[in-house]
């Protein structure tokens, strides 16, 4: 995947509106207006996310120039994860060390609260 | 993004951000600690291949901290930058700036330790001076890898030249 359409994809999923679309898209396809229906926002306001979803190729239009009815196209959302899945897993095994040195720390904290409490007991005992 | 058995999540809120959380098992004041306390971090910072060789911090409001990592082939790589809210055990908040970074500007870094019942999530936000340079570091981690596969490549479509050097 190219970078330029890699930044194209990220800069059109930075958007909580044409999140929404995308989710909307994924169950069907739909035209301008039933798209801008669930949002208080008007059919230009619609068209222009639509046009940023078009660019970084999530969304296709239909031919049909009466509806023209949009349609989710999954590729690029795919390749997008996949960075975020190798970033995530970059910094993965980082966190898995953290959980072992907790682990530790815990058992460390356990063990002198025990031993103060066993000398308590002495003291008063 | 969550992978099978590890509970860290990805996920990029904004055009700016990278948001990583993940949930640890054990309370915030110790989670903090490993954050915070150079003689821990040295044991879990870094990310694939890379590890703190140095670790200096300053923990107070204007203070400095800075790591030296060794990386894959001997690489070294030195990040810095100065604590802006540091509030025990619940968050920290710092800049970030790496010697040879390849993008402008310094990347604000918080930390969020949410504790409940024992166990804490750490939400991290890094918040860079860019898009660009959010997307720079997105793709990092899958442009290394692609690099040091093709090294990889490289060495097996060459069967070391020394070898052949060796035959009689």
């Amino acid at each position: 995947m190219g970078t330029e359409l890699l930044d194209a994809t990220f800069a059109a999923l930075a958007d909580p509106t044409r999140r929404a679309i995308l989710a909307r898209l994924a169950a069907g396809e739909a035209t301008v207006t039933e798209l801008a229906a669930p949002f208080a926002m008007s059919q230009p306001a619609i068209s222009k996310h639509l046009k940023v979803l078009e660019r970084a190729g999530l969304v296709s239009r239909g031919r049909d120039a009466q509806r023209r009815p949009c349609r989710l196209e999954a590729r690029p959302l795919r390749e997008a994860t996949a960075w975020l899945a190798d970033y995530r897993d970059y910094w993965a095994e980082s966190y898995q060390r953290l959980d072992a040195l907790l682990d530790e720390l815990q058992a460390v904290e356990q063990t002198d609260a025990e031993r103060q409490g066993a000398q308590v007991d002495g003291a008063s005992g | 993004m969550t992978g099978v058995d590890d509970p860290l999540v990805v996920h990029t809120p904004g055009d700016r951000e990278i948001v990583l959380s993940r949930l640890f098992d054990a309370p915030a004041h110790l989670v903090f600690a490993a954050f915070t306390e150079p003689r821990l971090l040295v044991r879990w910072y870094g990310a694939r291949g890379w590890r703190l060789a140095e670790c200096d911090v300053d923990l107070r409001v204007g203070g400095r901290w800075r790591f030296v990592s060794r990386g894959p082939e001997g690489a070294r790589m030195v990040q810095a930058g100065v604590y802006r809210r540091i509030e025990p055990p619940h968050r920290l908040v710092c800049t970030e700036l790496f010697d040879d970074q390849s993008y402008p500007g310094e990347t604000l870094v918080s930390h969020e330790f949410t504790e409940l019942a024992g166990r804490t999530t750490v939400t991290t936000t890094l918040r860079y001076a860019t898009p660009e340079g959010r997307d720079t570091v997105l793709r990092y981690p899958m442009a290394r890898g692609v690099g040091q596969s093709y090294t990889r490549l490289a060495e097996l479509l060459h069967p070391t030249t020394t070898m052949r050097g060796e035959t009689p």
